[in-house]
């Protein structure tokens, strides 16, 4: 794996590799000297707290060298272009770039600008990979197979990148997907990544795991739904609308009362805080993948 | 007069080609008039009316870094053109008759190829008021339009048609209902949809293209529809036709070569308003183009630098250029393929768009100015981005092999290439 970009990149044994990597990292306490001597840059030019901490310390628990860029307060607000920050960065010879950013397509930028290998931590609403990794090592974790599970994904899929990466992921892997919520917030055409959607609630009955998006104030200055109370009546999530045994997920941050009722979110069914975890071993396995093996493999090359 | 070019001696000349219809000629030209059309021996080169293009960017005034009209202007005499209509979204806009008459000026010192040129229907494309359309015209305006800009209000719409008899020019309309494109980038299908784009849906455009053809019948004037892209666009087409609407359209080489799938590369060279859709409009485009629904190829040649199109797809203009490959592009993907027979391609590149704007026909007779290409349909050759006359190269067809080329153009009697 030269990159990771979009799951549409990765094959079935591509993300086997991976989950197997983090299910070794997960349990080790202590700093591995795996990365030492690699550079890992984090450049953000989106907000986030989960993404850029859990790589940062991903990194750090690899003994990489890291450093963390973030658009506010660069030369990014003097407008210079993605493309000069890039190849100004790219003199520092990092190995991994990690980036997010509010467009699609920038990772690929960075990627033809720099020999970094990239990681995409988000690029506009398209897609958000180890995110949809993490959620798959979760739900193995916690229900001990992926092939043949069925995930409904409820709330605003047309606004999120991490539901159309784990919607490639999980068809990667065998699973079933639901998409439910408001038909305003369903993209047309979505089903020809082979789920289903529907606008009722009760589709998430049957589903082994509920995975909730977060559900923006922005949506609804746009007239995507009346209101937020309208939302939340209707395809809120509820203690009434999860069935016993039904386990809840979530990538955060929550808007508690809103598309999540607290009970839910705190409830033990509820697999949030295991997802944030599951971040830091998933996203350790994929620097680990994308930086560690091609060592290995050149070391092997030259002792043969 | 709407077409204004530089002066210069006219040429006296002979070419040898096959005729779309089959016979093989040779025109003798002088002092740029066609002075005798005989029978000659076989040739490999097909001699046409040359090419006519109503909608090209020129970026002038105000963006000279991407385009200017002597650019401009050679880049569609290697395209096989010889009359082109430029776009009034300048910097200034082309609002009043001071700036028009600034490029009119321009034209005569710098445009290779006759140029004409739009004026805005409404100030600074602002859509609230109307320019000074008479003026306008009489300062030798071509048509009007604020393309790149639908006109929003239907209340502005209607008085710019009516006050059409009072110009004698077309409106040409970029029809496009702002409320349902948004911020739209990518045509809402199952690519768009994977991908994360804000869609841009197919009605965006025939919602406004129904709206404008009622009102074209209501007031009995004609209108001309800009780059349709849309199945049901081209559907209310047909259905205004066949209830009297006096409405011409046109439709981009990419629009009928591509469709939204291309858009995967998230190469900002495909990236465009309209967008690519998908193959079912893209085979109904075709269709119109050959029964003549769609009386006209136009390039919508919208040329942007560089540092403008190197970036993220979402951040990159919308735009392509296509003086220098649309034939060749059409000729490749559509006629060799058996999609579009070539002499309704020729036909579309050239009276097509001259009778739909009111330019002179480019003919091939006794006693015509001559106007006229030469092809070869057999030359394969790369688009290379070092090959552009064009002062830009985001084109979508880098790096591609097509067949068929420009060997010669002539523009109101004079060689312009080759």
């Amino acid at each position: 794996m030269r990159h990771l970009i979009s799951i549409a990149d990765l094959t079935r044994d591509d993300v086997e590799r991976i989950l197997e990597t983090a299910g070794a990292f997960a349990g080790v306490e202590e700093k591995l000297p795996t990365l030492q001597g690699k550079l890992v840059l984090n450049l953000f030019f989106e907000s986030s707290t989960r993404t850029s901490s859990s790589f940062e310390l991903a990194a750090k628990k690899l003994s990489a060298d890291v450093m963390s860029l973030k658009a506010a307060g660069s030369s990014v607000d003097k407008g210079e272009s993605l493309k000069d920050t890039v190849l100004t960065l790219a003199q520092y010879d990092p190995h991994a770039i990690i980036v997010r950013h509010p467009q699609i397509g920038a990772p690929e930028l960075v990627a033809r600008y720099s020999d970094a290998a990239v990681v995409n931590a988000g690029d506009g609403k398209r897609q958000h990979p180890t995110q949809a990794l993490l959620d798959l090592f979760t739900m193995r974790e916690a229900l001990g197979h992926l092939e043949g599970l069925h995930v409904a994904i409820v709330g605003d899929v047309l606004h999120s990148r991490v539901a159309r990466s784990l919607i490639q992921a999980l068809a990667l892997v065998g699973a079933r997907t639901t998409l439910v919520g408001p038909p305003t917030l369903l993209p047309r055409g979505i089903e020809a990544l082979g789920c289903e959607t529907s606008t009722k609630i009760g589709a998430t009955e049957t589903a082994d795991v509920i995975y909730v998006l977060r559900m923006q104030r922005e949506r609804m200055e746009s007239a995507y739904v009346p209101s937020l109370r309208e939302y939340a009546a209707r395809w809120g999530i509820t203690p009434e609308r999860v069935r016993p045994g039904q386990k809840v997920m979530h990538p955060g941050p929550i808007n508690r009362g809103v598309e999540i009722d607290g009970r839910v979110a705190d409830s033990p069914d509820s697999l949030i805080l295991q997802q944030v975890r599951a971040g830091l071993a998933v996203r350790m396995a994929v620097l680990h993948d994308l930086l560690a093996v091609d060592v290995a493999a050149a070391k092997l090359a030259a002792v043969a | 007069m709407t077409l204004f070019c530089k002066n210069g001696r006219s040429d006296s000349l002979t070419l040898a080609g096959r005729l779309a219809g089959g016979e093989c000629v040779a025109v003798t030209v002088v002092d740029g008039v066609i002075a005798r059309i005989e029978p000659a021996a076989a040739t490999r080169h097909v001699l046409a009316p040359a090419f006519v293009d109503p909608h090209v960017h020129l970026r002038s005034p105000g963006r000279e870094d991407e385009e200017t009209i002597a650019s401009g202007t050679a880049a569609a005499a290697a395209g096989g053109y010889c009359a082109i209509l430029a776009m009034p979204n300048t910097d200034p806009v082309v609002d009043s008759a001071a700036v028009l008459g600034s490029l009119v000026e321009a034209a005569r010192r710098e445009a290779l190829v006759p140029t004409g040129f739009m004026a805005a229907i409404s100030k600074k494309l602002g859509g609230e008021e109307l320019t000074e359309m008479a003026e306008l015209a009489d300062a030798g305006a071509a048509a009007f339009t604020d393309d790149g800009r639908p006109v929003t209000s239907a209340g502005l719409m209607r008085r710019a048609l009516q006050y059409g008899s009072v110009t004698g020019r077309k409106l040409a309309l970029h029809c496009e209902e702002p409320t349902l494109s948004r911020d739209g980038q990518v045509h809402e299908g199952t690519v768009c949809a994977e991908l994360g784009f804000a869609p841009y849906p197919s009605v965006a455009e025939s919602a406004m293209v129904e709206r404008d053809l009622s009102l074209a019948g209501y007031e009995g004037r004609p209108l001309h529809l800009m780059h349709l892209s849309a199945k049901e666009s081209v559907d209310a087409l047909r259905a205004a036709h066949a209830r009297g609407v006096e409405a011409t359209a046109e439709v981009t080489p990419h629009h009928l070569v591509l469709t939204d799938e291309a858009v995967r590369s998230l190469d900002p060279n495909v990236k465009m308003n309209p967008p690519l859709r998908a193959d079912d409009d893209r085979k109904a485009l075709i269709e119109a183009l050959r029964d003549g629904t769609i009386a006209c190829v136009a390039t919508d040649h919208a040329p942007h630098s560089r540092e403008e199109k190197d970036a993220p797809f979402e951040e990159a203009p919308f735009g392509v250029t296509g003086l220098e490959t649309a034939f060749a592009a059409l000729y490749t993907h559509l006629v060799e393929p058996g999609l579009v027979p070539l002499e309704t391609l020729l036909e579309r590149m050239s009276a097509g768009p001259a009778r739909a704007l009111g330019l002179p026909e480019p003919r091939i007779e006794v006693g015509a100015r001559a106007n006229l290409v030469l092809l070869d349909l057999e030359t394969e050759w790369t688009v290379e981005e070092r090959g552009f006359r064009s002062r830009s190269a985001n084109s979508w067809l880098l790096g591609e092999r097509l067949r068929g080329a420009i060997v010669k153009t002539i523009a109101d009697g004079r060689v312009v290439h080759g």
